[in-house]
């Protein structure tokens, strides 16, 4: 597109202005997590290596972390099997009821967190009689990362035709080889994608886990959040928050990574690859993201 | 486009067949009562310990901050076996709910949740005679109306205090002497922006005793069973105060966060926070010793029980639990760390500050009839008061109303 | 075996749809909706206030107190004040960063912007809230930087709560928007172009109806979103919110909260269903 040079200047203030207001908060709490003083005082008087030191040693986060990485393993799993069985069903076939499965699948992130950790918590203690454990987390975690991983395969599927599917049939492969050779490669990338960004989803979340969580269990974000106004805890939060920042370089790139190779059926290189790993609207990393929100 | 409409149209049909069966559903939940009764029962006296076994290992506790710290809690655990695991909740309608999902032995309730957790059914009576320690606590605490319900006692006294009034001592001079710096509307307006008030609806009590200085002619007796008329002016009060509230503080460390950092200047605590501010060097001052740590109108206050859940999975642990927190060296300990009058008598000899317990109060009963202690208002009033009173729902729905 | 199952599923495709969706079905509509249902029939009835438990009678007390008492309708009202708000806001700041990632960055300008824009997106929402928290703190960032001007930060309030909301969402706003620009043939542009409008006629006619239904995507994120949320207004401000207000009552009445989720329920789907017509969820 044909822009002047001043629209592209004024283009580019807008994008430096966005992206600044993007970064700063963080830069504020790298900045924090090193701060000499505890109160949170600008300019900071001094500059330590403490909090970090804290942090590596602190029992407390390393099992949280722990927990967190077990329900988070746990419910994409989960999420990978039943949103994989959803995407099979509704992306070939035209049925009476599809629609309201697709909207079905987007409910549990579409409502207010709350709504859906007390319904489930209810469920759990006074219907089914079962005590809060991190296996009720998980149930919770699960739910809401089905359909991240469902809008990543759906979208792929529907890029690809069935044709090579019926070809398979035809050629004589029973039900299970079809999808071992055929369907599941051409998906295989885009469940990756999916599975990552439901792991995201279940590892920063906050709001379904404190009403599904036992009293002895704590997941990162629980942790993070009983820290949060103990004044001696609270720059070490600090230092958990910038290491799992940094860390969180890796699922980024691996991400990008996997959206550049689209599988053999129908990629397009770049940009439809990027999106690959945020597919169509109902942007789905936006939703799995907002899903760590609720 | 077809289908799309008849698959829309069939998605309406089934959501309203949905609804209207689960209205259904919810007019014939009547008549089955699950889960207790209304009002006035508890649990049935079945649920009482009468042996003490072995201790399980473990126990699940909710409590106030500072109640249960290291201090005290490692020397418990090395003596009966019973890991300690604690959830710090910030009101009493959280803990409530806390020990509603029974995944708890027991929680230090004060007597706005103590009665409402018999009435639910969620607590059991305590076995006295398991607790040796409790011989020696002080009589005035025992067979209280927050305690004990239908003479059957509920609970073990963990300790009493009031409810502060702390200011920085640097923004605010002189140092006040009446609740009117953050209750009077000229007065606190002062300190704009710049008052914390705990969120809760017991701060309508708050409100209501500051009239019953103020505004004699509104008749009213006690904080907690007002008529209409002195529950209106009461709301009417705390509505004003909204405007100059900066902070309405749900949990001990954030109403501490709030003076750190400058936010808060003025307003109602707990010893907790007073302590623990002080031991930072913040400019922080209270109420002083020689006012019994009370403004002139006297103050709300608390007298808290730990009572034990009826679902409690460590009934053993529990119980070592509640003879060891009014054990005389536990509970000393306790009572300095946090600032509250202790339950048992002979704390007063352990104590660090010989002069604790009377600078305390803890032994002089007259003191406490100016510390209004937490209760759960109800519709039916004791007597001699007024002929109708406010309920629990009521003050919640209120205090909704006054942060707006 | 695996032949008998595929021929018979070949001639039966219900049966095979059947086999796929029985188990996410059950786990949706049996766990997840059940659990809605029951919680949502409980917003029929009331709360004893003394012993807290549940009456079981159908009631419509909760709705009327709802609706009679005024603070409920603010409470309402400012919890979707503020998610337009915010919408409109990340809309407007997303759109800029979107449409320069879309169309005008180089290919490898673009590959580092997505990163760019990706990062926040995995960095815990709590910690987000937190830095805004000691941003606009008496002794902040901000103050400190506003100082100089003679100016005073926002400080708690419903001001914090909006810039925070819009910084927690922004990211959700700017990938479908990104996306959708992609999915525009520059083909189209340079018709536009060559039949001789403007740039600002070619945004105005052809880019931005093109990228509408991607814009309505993020915002139901970032509507949604602001209307349930209780812990961000909580960390930043004293004031009461939808989810707020749902998170302090289901403490002690849990018929009211019930009560009280339906009204964002209800427009969530609402919204989800106007979305729907203006091509949010296109169907490729």
């Amino acid at each position: 597109m044909r822009l002047s040079k001043r629209a592209k200047a004024l283009l580019g203030v807008a994008v430096a202005l966005g992206l600044a207001f993007i970064y700063i908060p963080l830069l504020v709490i790298a900045v924090q997590a090193f701060n000499a003083s505890k109160i949170l005082k600008w300019p900071p008087p001094g500059f330590t290596f403490e909090w970090f030191e804290k942090a590596f040693e602190s029992e407390s986060a390393r099992e949280a972390l722990l927990t967190s990485i077990e329900a988070g393993l746990i419910a994409t799993a989960i999420a990978i099997v039943l949103g994989t069985l959803i995407s099979l069903a509704l992306a070939r076939r035209h049925f009476f009821g599809r629609e309201a499965i697709s909207f079905l699948v987007i409910i549990p992130i579409a409502l207010p967190g709350i709504v859906t950790g007390v319904a489930l918590s209810n469920t759990f203690t006074q219907v089914l009689g079962i005590s809060l454990t991190l296996m009720t987390v998980i149930i919770g975690h699960a739910t809401f990362c089905i359909v991240v991983v469902y809008n990543n395969v759906v979208a792929r599927l529907r890029r690809t035709s069935g044709s090579f599917e019926e070809a398979s049939a035809d050629l004589g492969a029973d039900t299970w080889q079809t999808f071992r050779y055929v369907t599941f490669p051409s998906m295989r990338t885009a469940l990756a994608a999916g599975a990552l960004l439901a792991f995201a989803l279940s590892f920063d979340e906050i709001i379904v886990t404190t009403f599904t969580i036992g009293a002895g269990e704590e997941t990162l974000p629980i942790w993070i959040f009983r820290n949060l106004f103990r004044p001696n805890q609270l720059p070490i939060v600090d230092a958990v928050a910038v290491i799992l920042i940094l860390l969180s370089i890796i699922p980024v790139y691996i991400a990008h990574r996997l959206s550049s190779d689209e599988g053999a059926l129908g990629g397009r290189g770049g940009a439809g690859g990027t999106t690959a790993a945020t597919p169509a609207a109902p942007a789905t990393v936006a939703e799995a993201e907002a899903t760590a929100a609720h | 486009m077809r289908r799309d409409g008849h698959s829309a149209r069939t998605a309406w049909l089934i959501a309203s067949g949905l609804v209207a069966f689960m209205l259904v559903l919810a007019g014939c939940g009547g008549g089955d009562d699950s889960s207790g009764t209304t009002g006035g029962e508890g649990g049935e006296a079945s649920g009482e310990l009468q042996k003490l076994g072995k201790g399980e290992g473990e126990v699940n506790l909710i409590s106030w901050a500072g109640y249960v710290e290291e201090e005290w809690v490692k020397p418990f655990e090395a003596e009966s076996g019973c890991k300690v695991n604690n959830k710090v909740a910030g009101t009493s309608d959280e803990m409530v709910q806390l020990m509603e999902t029974g995944q708890y032995d027991g929680v230090s309730a004060s007597g706005n949740a103590s009665a409402r957790l018999w009435a639910a059914g969620e607590v059991d009576p305590v076995n006295t005679d398991l607790v040796p320690n409790y011989k020696t606590v002080f009589p005035d605490l025992k067979d209280q109306v927050y305690n004990t319900f239908e003479g059957v006692p509920y609970g073990i006294p963990h300790g009493r205090g009031a409810n502060l009034l702390m200011w920085n001592s640097d923004k605010v001079k002189p140092g006040p002497k009446s609740w009117n710096v953050t209750l009077d509307p000229k007065v606190a307006a002062k300190f704009k922006g710049h008052i914390s008030q705990y969120d809760d609806p017991m701060s309508i009590a708050e409100g209501a005793l500051y009239l019953m200085d103020h505004e004699p002619e509104l008749g009213i007796e006690n904080p907690y069973e007002l008529n209409e008329e002195q529950f209106d002016a009461a709301v009417e009060l705390m509505k004003e105060q909204k405007a100059n509230v900066g902070e309405y503080w749900a949990s001990a460390e954030e109403q501490i966060n709030g003076y750190a950092n400058g936010s808060n200047q003025v307003g109602t605590t707990w010893q907790y926070q007073y302590f623990l501010l002080k031991g930072e060097g913040e400019p922080v001052a209270a109420s002083p010793a020689s006012q019994g740590f009370l403004p002139e109108e006297g103050a709300t206050g608390w007298s808290d029980t730990w009572m034990i859940s009826s679902k409690a999975k460590h009934p053993n642990c529990m119980y070592m639990w509640m003879n060891y927190i009014i054990s005389p060296k536990a509970n000393a300990e306790v009572a300095e760390y946090f600032g509250e009058a202790p339950a048992q008598e002979k704390a007063c000899e352990e104590t660090k500050n010989p002069n604790f317990c009377e600078e305390y109060h803890a032994e002089d009963p007259e003191f406490w009839k100016r510390v209004w202690y937490w209760r759960t208002p109800l519709a039916e009033c004791e007597e001699g008061g007024p002929e109708e009173c406010m309920d629990y729902n009521d003050w919640v729905r209120a205090w909704t109303e006054i942060k707006g | 075996m695996g032949r008998r199952l595929a021929g018979l599923f070949y001639s039966r495709p219900k049966l095979q749809l059947g086999a796929l969706l029985s188990a996410p079905m059950a786990w949706l509509v049996i766990l997840y909706l059940g659990s809605l249902a029951i919680l949502l029939i409980t917003a029929f009835w009331t709360v004893d206030p003394l012993s807290g438990n549940v009456i079981k009678e159908f009631s419509l007390d909760n709705f009327e107190e709802l609706v009679n008492v005024p603070v409920y309708r603010d409470i309402v009202w400012r919890t979707v004040r503020t998610a337009i708000l915010v919408t409109i806001t990340d809309a407007v700041i997303a759109f800029p960063i979107a449409f320069f990632m879309a169309k005008v960055a180089s290919r490898r300008t673009k590959a580092i912007l997505v990163v760019a824009v990706l990062m926040p997106l995995w960095s815990s929402y709590l910690v987000k809230v937190l830095a805004w928290r000691e941003m606009i703190t008496e002794h902040g960032i901000i103050n400190w930087a506003l100082e100089p001007l003679g100016l005073h930060g926002p400080g708690e309030g419903m001001v914090a709560v909006w810039l925070v909301f819009t910084y927690l969402w922004l990211p959700f706003m700017i990938l479908p928007i990104f996306a959708g620009l992609e999915r525009i043939p520059n083909s189209l542009i340079s018709a536009s172009e060559d039949l001789g409008a403007s740039p600002f006629t070619t945004f105005r006619r052809v880019i931005l109806p093109l990228a509408f239904p991607a814009v309505v995507a993020g915002s139901i994120f970032t509507f949604s979103l602001t209307l349930g949320d209780y812990i961000a207004p909580a960390l930043v401000s004293n004031d009461q919110f939808i989810g707020t207000s749902i998170r302090a009552s289901i403490t002690n009445n849990q018929p009211f909260a019930a009560a009280f989720a339906l009204v964002p329920i209800v427009v969530v789907i609402a919204y989800l269903g106007v979305a729907r017509r203006l091509g949010a969820f296109e169907h490729v």
